[in-house]
Order: C-alpha cells, then structure tokens, then sequence
C-alpha cells in the first residue's frame, strides 16, 4: 500500500512539475478517444428519425414503381429522342388490383401518376419527379407539411431537403418543363429517401436527357415534388410519359421484404413476363437509403478513428520518449536513494496511465457533446436521433483504448529507463546516438545543414520511423480528402456546383473535420518530435557549435532531421489514402490530379520543415557553452 | 625554447565580464579580465573549481557571450560579432580541446577529426586526408576506424587534439585537458602539448593541476572571477616539461 501511495505522489508532483507535457499528452489521447466516442455513438441512431417520419406521414411498407422502362443508367431516361413505352390504362388496373390484393396488404394508396420534368428556379435546372396527388389527405403516405399548404392546382410542394438544396420556400416562382408554379408548401415523405438519396426507391426520371457529360443537369440526383394529378398529367408527353407510384400497407410491416421477393418470384405479380412493374421498395430499405448520411459518417469515422488512433500512439511514443529523456536525472535521483528499477518503471508508466484516464474521461464527455450534431438526419426527415447513449460497452472500450495507447507508448522506454545505469543518469547523459556508418559517409558529402539532419535521424531511427508513419497517416488522411472531393467533382459533372448534395456536404464536412483533427495530432507529433530530437542531441548539437556550425546550421539540421523521414511517409501516404477511401466507399473512385496530390506532398513538407524549426530554434538559444559545461559537472 | 613576439596579441581582453543573476543574486564569473595572448605563446590558467576559469574560456572562443569589456582574437572584437561570424571564427581561428573529451560516440576516430573540416564545407576526400594526417601526427593513424569507446582516455584527448588543429587555427583553447586521465595519459597529452608549442601553436590551457600549469610560458592565477597572479616560467612547455611536471621518473 505504502507503495502505491508513494507511485501514486511522484507520479502526480511530475505531472505538476511538467504541466504542458501533460497537457500535450492528453490532447493527443483525447483526439483518439473522441473519434472513437463518435463513432460508437452513430451505430443505432440510423433508424430513429426515419421512424419518426413514417409514424407522422403513415409510411408506406411497400413503394411500388411501374410504368418505367429504364436505359443502362439506373434511374435516368437517356434517350433524347423517345421515352419508355406508357401504361396501359388496363395494365395499370390490373396490375394495382394484384398488388393491393396480396396477402397482408391491408390499406392502399395510389397508383399516382408520375411526370418527369426539369424544374427551372434561381438560375439552376433539376430533374425532378412531380408525383401527381389528390388534394385531400391519403390514407397512406400523406407527406408532412413543415411549411405551407398541400398541393392545389398551380402549386407544388417540394420536398424538405431538395427545397433546401434549390434555396427555395413557400411562395417562390419555379417551372416545370416550361410551366410556371408557385411553391405552395415543403414537406417530408418515409416513401423516399430524402434528395438526392433515389437510387433505391421510386425516384425515377424518364424524362428525355441528352448524356449526362454533355448536359447542364445532373442525371444522378433527382429531385421530388408534388402537384396535382391534373398537373402531373399534363405534363406527361410521348417522349416523357407517366410512371406510377402505388403506396402498400402492411399487416406486419416486418414481411416487407418477403413480400418483395414474392412479388418478382416466377409466377408473382411482378414477374417479369407479367407485368409493367419496375421497382418494389420495403420501407426497410428506404430507411437504410435515409439513413446514408449517417452511415456514410460511420464509414468515414471507422476508418477515421483507426487513423487518430494510430496517430495517437505515435505521438504518445514520441512524447514519452521526450518526457523519458527530460527525466534521466530524476531517474538517477529515485535510483540513487534506494529506489528499485521495478518503482522507477512503475512511477514513469503511472503517470501516463493516470493522463490517459483523464484522456478518456474528456473523450467520452467530448464524444457525447459532439455527437448530437453528426447525428443530425438532415433535412429530409424529421425528428432527431437524441443524445448517443454512453453504454458501458463505450466506457471500456475507450478507457481500454486510451489506457493501451499509453501503455504501447510508454511501457518499453520506462523499462529502458529504470535499467539504465544510475551513474550516467545522475549525469543526465543523453543516450549515445545509433552509428549508422553508410549514412554519416553519405552525409559528409552534403551541406551542414543536411549532414546534421541525416546524422541525427539516423542517430535515432525508431523516432524516424514513427515519425515517418505519423506523417503517412496524415496524408492518407488527406488524400483521403483529396480523392472523395475528385469523385465528387468527376460523378456530379459540371452540374456539380449547380445543386447542393447534403450528403456530399455532410461527407465534406466529416472529412474535413476529421483531417484537421489528423492534422492536429501531427502538428502535436512533428513539434513533440522535433523537440525530443533537439533535446536528444543537445550535447551534438553544442559541440557542432562549438567546432564551428552556426545556430542556423544545427536549427536547419534539426528541421531536415523531422523532413527527411517525412518524404517517405508523405509519399507512402498516397496509396494508403487512395486505398483508405477505396476501403470506406466502395462505388466509383476517381483519383487527384496529379498536381493536387504534388501540391499536397510539397505543403506537408513544408509544414512539418515550419513546425520543426520552432523548437529547433528554442533549442539553440541555450548557449553551447552552457551545454557543454553541464555535461563536463 | 621558443621566442615570444610580446607585441603581436594573437589574443586580447579588456576589462571582461560575465555576470549572471541580478541584485542580490548577482554571481560574477568573470570579473574584469584583462589578457594578451601572444602569437605561439602557451599560457595557463589556473585556479580552483568554480573560480571562472572554463567560463572564460568559453567567453573567448565566442561560445559565451560577455556581460561587459571586450575580446578580441586576431584583430577582430568578438563581442560586436554576430553569432553566424563567431561560427565561422570557431571553425577557422579557434580548436576547442574539452576535459570530457566531447567526441561523437556514434563517429570514429578519423569520423571526429574531420568534422569541423566538413563543418567548414572542405571537401570530404581533403578533409579526411587532413584527419588522416593529424592522427598520424598524435599517433593514432592505427586507431584511425575506432569509436570512441574503444580508445582509452589519453587516446580519446589525443584524437580531441587532433580534431582542435584541423583547421589550422590561430589559438587552441583547451579546458582542463588532463583533468580526466591518469598519469601516464597526462604526459601522453602534455608531450602532444609540447610538439604543438614547438611547432608555434598559440595554446591557452585552463587547469587547476600545478604540474600542467607549470609546463606553459605563463602562469595566470584566477580566484572568484578575476586574476590575482601572473608568473613566467622559464621551462615552458619545450623540451622538459615531463620532468618539469613531475611526471616523468
């Protein structure tokens, strides 16, 4: 017990005594158990809102689409000339009287015509499908108002999140293939998923389109819009005629997708030998295509806590090594009164035991704080996922998460240190450097400042290496970045701009936030380096100084020591990154250009040559003499 | 002996001063040194542990720098000098030889040697040539690929000498040389002292060891920061300075 107390009191005065290394060391744990808070937080709120929805709106469980004769291009229409062929007004009824009287069906809504038009407001051209309703409520799928009224004749309601995409609100002046309506309301709908989510639900176009690259409107997102029947059927023309959306309820919603399945088995309703029927959607599946904002934010935080985390174990290596290195001589001393090397090793592991705890601790609190605005569904539906339930299985993960990350780090420097011999760390001598004889026959050939900066990372591989893998995961990170913002830039086309996608948004925003948080943790790691270098080889450093190198030679030294390693891990960072994005999203990849990846390699380096020339230039207004003077005592 | 030319200072100080602390905490190191160094004298400083002796030293290879008065090493005032022109002066005018040695541990022998030849941009094929050659002149050309840890300490001081002359310099500044060595490794290092001297090398070695100090031209006594005494010696550090130190049986 009396030595735990005593652990426990050296442990705490030298956390006191070298505050901003603690505070250091808790800023990096804290980044990695946040994402890690975050990312647990988001599994289970995917379906909340969407539920939320369908109770206000009387969700469909089923959403079927017909009367559409699709091209190669899912969702889209491409032929200019010519349109699917119509419905025929007795397929439709017989097809609608097969679906509604299917087993378990136990109300409908429907069929509604649907017309596929280019909608024209604020400058901005948009597909959109304009589904064609009564003007009193329906007994399935009635969309909520959030502002305004229903439709009436002249007036159309659009749905929430596309409205915002378009910047438009109750009372504003749009057109629908040329015809002029005035926005009567905005609304939300559980019988699709929100814009431009309509690649799994009846958000189909089939109005004419030229292709989509030599178009001014994205083909891939489609918005949706009500009107009147009267209004929709009128716009309805032989290149671009009605489809059909029916809305089923269900006995038991849960059958939903064994219904589906039914309906395109061999002998079903919707076989296709039968019939016109193109797409049957469970309301299972529109909740998981509303949900893809939140899931697209899990696949960047999966991946995005995996980068933090290990980034946080490199810092940690770094600074424990650099705080091991300040604490030679306070080795000696517990060393030198009596102190076994089992105390020594226990006093220095605690104290990064103890700063991880709190790690965690601020990870969880900071966690839980931030999560309410990543789970936000967005627009498209209503209702919140509320607060993330902290369960216990989050605590012990983090905790367990931040005590490893200190462990991994600290455990093998601190037994280095407690074997160390008491002697030479009363004389708080700096561990000789590795001789690596091929590297300093290199560097005689080169520049002061590169002959310093070569002799000292090879002096100290292990720290170039981590150093090297900091610097590789940031720039995957950035990559990362990089290449979701090409395959966005290269999937939208040059009608990318012209309409907001939130969930590119949101991905952007998640992306960004998570490499600045990268980011972060490496400017931590490149100055935490940089100084333990500077602290490592004071007495090289001073005696260069001392044969004839000036301050800015050995600062430059110390710069190109942190540089060096930080070429590979740059350059390793690229594939890493594309595979890292590839690994998360696993649709369409388009990479950088090679000059943004050339831009992004020559301003890490420049950052992290920036950020070690801070400390190294600290390190050299300690007068040489001084130096040298301490190590002859 | 050698013939002193008392009017050509290779090495000069006016009332020196290096203070630290303030007020009542006030510690003055060096307090108002006045020095001449003349071209291929050999001068000792001598004085008790703490009394200012490495400091001034420091102060005058333009690793410090003075709170007060001045320096000046061949014509030039090392106090007015920025810190970049008191590099290049370290690298062309001025060898350090340390009582700790203070040689690389990760470089061999030839390795540290050369180092401030590279320092000063030489090229890498002379400056291992001149290291090379300097070994040779300490004796250890057969010691030339060996770390540091694997010479003994009189071994270690001479290849710290060797490295001091690489550059030719106007003066060697060495601190407590002997300090740490036995007997036998002094005179090892006295007599690479003596061969220096001879040659007309400007040494100024600060000591608290009687026996070295008695083989320099002059003889300063420093006590709390200033000098109190200076005595000429007529031996020098030419020809018998082993049985002059006492060190030799």
């Amino acid at each position: 017990m009396g030595k735990i107390v005593l652990v426990a009191r050296l442990a705490a005065r030298d956390i006191r005594r070298h505050q901003a290394q603690a505070v250091l060391l808790l800023l990096a744990i804290t980044a990695a158990t946040t994402t890690l808070v975050l990312g647990l937080a988001l599994s289970g709120v995917t379906n909340h809102p969407y539920q939320q929805t369908r109770a206000a709106t009387n969700g469909p469980d089923l959403v079927v689409g017909y009367g559409v004769n699709l091209g190669p291009t899912f969702g889209v229409n491409l032929n200019p000339t010519q349109g699917p062929p119509p419905v025929s007004a007795a397929q439709l009824r017989a097809d609608t009287s097969a679906l509604t009287h299917l087993s378990g069906v136990t109300a409908y809504s429907g069929p509604y015509p649907v017309a596929s038009v280019v909608l024209q407001t604020h400058g901005l051209t948009v597909p959109v499908q304009a589904e064609g309703r009564e003007q009193t409520p329906a007994a399935v799928d009635q969309p909520k108002l959030t502002s305004g009224s229903w439709v009436r004749p002249g007036g159309v309601v659009i749905e929430r999140t596309f409205a915002e995409a378009l910047s438009v609100g109750v009372g504003d002046q749009v057109t629908l293939d040329g015809r002029p309506f005035t926005v009567a309301g905005i609304a939300v709908t559980a019988a699709a998923a929100p814009y431009p989510n309509c690649s799994l639900t009846n958000c189909m176009f089939t109005g004419p389109q030229t292709a989509p690259s030599s178009s001014n409107v994205s083909t891939l997102n489609v918005g949706l819009a009500w009107v009147t029947e009267a209004d929709a059927r009128a716009m309805a023309s032989p290149q671009a005629p009605l489809s059909y959306v029916l809305n089923l309820k269900l006995k038991n919603p849960a059958t939903a997708p064994a219904l589906v399945n039914q309906i395109f088995a061999p002998g079903g309703v919707g076989a296709p030998t039968s019939a016109g029927i193109d797409s049957v959607n469970s309301w299972q599946a529109i909740s998981s295509a509303a949900g893809e904002l939140v899931q697209d934010e899990q696949s960047v935080l999966k991946a995005g806590s995996l980068l933090a985390v290990l980034l946080a174990v490199a810092s940690v290596a770094v600074l424990a090594g650099g705080r091991m290195a300040e604490r030679t001589r306070r080795v000696g001393l517990l060393k030198a009164v009596g102190s076994t090397p089992g105390l020594v090793a226990a006093v220095l592991v605690a104290e990064n035991l103890a700063l991880a705890l709190v790690a965690a601790t601020a990870g969880l609190v900071i966690g839980w704080a931030a999560a309410p605005l990543i789970t936000n569904p967005g627009a498209g539906l209503i209702g919140t996922a509320g607060p993330p339930s902290i369960t216990l299985a989050t605590i012990g993960l983090t905790v367990a998460l931040a005590l490893a990350v200190a462990l991994a780090s600290t455990l093998v420097p601190a037994i280095k240190a407690a074997r160390s011999s008491t002697v030479s760390a009363l004389a708080d001598t700096p561990r000789p450097p590795r001789r690596r004889a091929a590297l300093i026959a290199l560097s005689a050939r080169l520049p002061v400042p590169l002959l310093l900066g070569i002799r000292m990372a090879a002096g100290r591989l292990r720290r170039a290496v981590l150093g090297a893998a900091s610097i590789a995961v940031t720039s995957a990170g950035i990559v990362a970045l990089l290449t979701f913002r090409a395959t966005v830039d290269h999937d939208l086309g040059p009608a990318a701009g012209q309409v907001g996608d939130p969930v590119v948004t949101r991905d952007t925003q998640m992306l960004l936030v998570l490499t600045i948080v990268l980011v972060a943790l490496a400017v931590l790691n490149a100055v935490c380096t940089a100084w333990a270098t500077v602290l490592d080889f004071r007495r090289s450093a001073a005696l260069a100084r001392a044969l004839g190198a000036s301050p800015r030679q050995v600062s430059a030294g110390v710069a190109w020591a942190q540089v060096l390693p930080a070429v590979p891990g740059t350059l390793l960072g690229i594939p890493l990154g594309i595979g890292l994005f590839k690994a998360a999203d696993h649709g369409m990849m388009t990479i950088p250009p090679v000059w943004w990846l050339a831009a992004a390699v020559l301003l890490t380096l420049a950052a992290v040559a920036a950020l070690a020339s801070i400390p190294a230039l600290l390190g050299t207004r300690r007068p040489a003499a001084e130096v040298l003077q301490a190590e002859t005592a | 002996m050698n013939t002193i030319d008392a009017g050509a200072y290779v090495l000069r100080t006016r009332g020196l001063r290096k203070e630290y602390g303030r007020e009542a905490g006030l510690v003055r190191a060096v307090d108002g040194v006045d020095l001449e160094v003349a071209q291929g004298e050999t001068v000792a400083i001598m004085g008790p542990s703490g009394c200012g002796k490495s400091t001034l030293l420091y102060l005058l290879g333009g690793l410090d720098r003075a709170s007060g008065g001045e320096i000046w090493l061949d014509g030039q005032d090392l106090t007015q000098m920025s810190e970049r022109a008191l590099a290049r002066l370290r690298r062309d005018a001025i060898g350090f030889v340390f009582q700790a040695f203070q040689l690389m541990d990760e470089l061999t022998a030839v390795e540290n040697v050369e180092l401030p030849a590279l320092l000063a941009s030489r090229s890498p094929r002379a400056a291992r040539k001149r290291a090379l050659d300097l070994l040779e002149q300490v004796g250890l050309a057969d010691r030339a690929k060996f770390l540091p840890t694997q010479l003994s300490g009189g071994q270690r001081q001479r290849v710290a000498v060797a490295r001091a002359l690489v550059a030719d310099p106007l003066v060697v500044l060495a601190d407590e040389p002997t300090g740490n060595l036995d007997s036998a490794a002094t005179v090892e290092v006295l007599r690479l002292f003596d061969q220096l001297h001879t040659a007309g090398q400007t040494l100024v070695i600060v000591t608290h060891d009687p026996r070295v100090a008695a083989t320099a031209d002059r003889m300063i006594s420093m006590r709390d920061g200033a000098f109190t005494d200076q005595t000429m010696l007529q031996g020098g550090t030419s020809g018998r300075l082993g049985s002059l130190a006492g060190l030799e049986g």
